[in-house]
């Protein structure tokens, strides 16, 4: 039932997000279903292991490596999809909490927060540039070209 | 020989529109670079740089004749991705050879001023309900998703509101945060909400600049040092605006 839940609201936030980026109408729906798939990663993944940062990295590799086949498929720029589906996994909260701990003096428990906050947002950008690298590394042996490095 | 030079100047024209507009709608920075040397190639300037950063290119054709280089300034930023898959849809066809350089010309000039974003109302709703839907996501009570969509939908529309008659984006996000921060204080005073953390957190998630520390830490592994660094900055500049409009809420506490 909990889950039934984050899966509708993780859908319908992805969505929203989509239409608050403006991207084009028919690709709303497709938007919502990387969001809900990337979160429902992260949502399984920090519940049983309890890390987030590997939940985090976890979701964005899926959602980095199918926001690339669609990309491919429905011949549209990667970043539509790729944008719609990181939305839930940016650490808005913790940025919050982290204010909020400076706000209140509490500078050692901020700057804690901060640096988590740095290391999740980095997970993010690794998690994508990672996917790309594995969809890149994969089209050229396909290819049958060497790669150059 | 002048027909040659306006000629690399049309084509110029046309690959700096098309990268204006896909940095003016937040196309990745790689996209840009990359967009604009297809286009380049496609009517036959093989070498052609371009430089691209959050704030203008620079781009550069080598020919038969002495290089030519023009800059442009882009000093608007919004998210619009429609307009990057539009731009990306027209670089395709001049890729394929399905329109020639005048039509490309007229295309891309149509689509700058072409406004494609949803109705105002609409975008509204959507950081409503969007709101309501973070807060429970954050492991927030159905109890308070009511109250997160008044304050989130609200939220946006005054950063929106305000965004039209302050051309500085810090401001309105600002003044958008402070009255998030301020309608959960009194909803949650007058007992319509329970969670003054969870409303606050889930209301100011339109406003969070995810995608700019995303493709930030993102330009900054591919290389391009100067636009990973600029958009982080505008990064951290919203999140201290967001932050510090909020703070000022909670310092009533």
């Amino acid at each position: 039932m909990e889950i039934l839940g984050q899966l509708i609201t993780s859908f319908i936030a992805t969505a929203a997000f989509g239409v608050i980026f403006n991207a084009p109408k028919e690709t709303l729906v497709k938007c919502g279903l990387v969001g809900m798939g990337g979160w429902i990663i992260y949502y399984m993944a920090e519940k049983y292991s309890g890390d987030s940062v590997v939940a985090t990295l976890l979701a964005t590799l899926f959602v980095g490596i199918v926001s690339q086949e669609f990309a491919k498929f429905y011949k549209t720029p990667v970043i539509i999809f790729s944008v719609a589906g990181i939305i839930p996994l940016v650490p808005g909260g913790l940025a919050y909490d982290t204010m909020r701990n400076f706000v209140e003096d509490d500078y050692f428990h901020a700057i804690a927060l901060g640096a988590k906050v740095t290391l999740l947002s980095g997970s993010i950008a690794f998690g994508l540039v990672f996917s790309e690298v594995i969809n890149q590394v994969v089209r050229r042996i396909k290819g049958g070209k060497v790669l150059k490095i | 020989m002048d027909n040659e030079k306006t000629l690399t100047y049309e084509i110029m024209n046309v690959c700096l529109l098309a990268g204006k507009i896909m940095l003016q709608s937040g196309g990745e920075t790689y996209r840009v670079e990359d967009t604009m040397m297809r286009i380049a190639a496609a009517f036959g300037i093989e070498n052609s740089h371009s430089y691209v950063t959050p704030t203008g290119i620079i781009f550069s054709a080598e020919g038969a004749e002495p290089t030519k280089t023009k800059l442009i300034r882009i000093s608007s930023r919004s998210t619009d991705l429609k307009k990057v898959a539009m731009v990306n849809s027209i670089s395709r066809q001049i890729t394929n050879g399905e329109i020639n350089l005048e039509a490309a010309l007229t295309l891309l000039k149509e689509l700058e001023e072409l406004n494609v974003t949803f109705p105002f109302m609409i975008q509204v709703a959507a950081a409503s309900i969007a709101s309501g839907c973070f807060m429970i996501m954050f492991k927030g009570e159905w109890i308070d998703f009511i109250p997160s969509m008044v304050t989130g939908g609200l939220g946006y529309f005054g950063f929106l509101y305000f965004h039209r008659y302050i051309p500085i984006k810090f401001f309105s996000e600002f003044l958008a945060s402070f009255i998030i921060g301020f309608l959960a204080l009194i909803l949650i005073k007058i007992g319509v909400g329970s969670q003054l953390d969870k409303i606050i957190i889930g209301s100011v998630m339109t406003l969070v600049p995810g995608l700019l520390v995303t493709n930030a830490v993102r330009d900054l592994m591919a290389g391009h040092l100067v636009s990973g660094l600029s958009k982080g900055a505008e990064a951290l500049l919203t999140a201290f605006a967001i932050g510090s409009g909020v703070a000022v809420v909670l310092s009533f506490l």
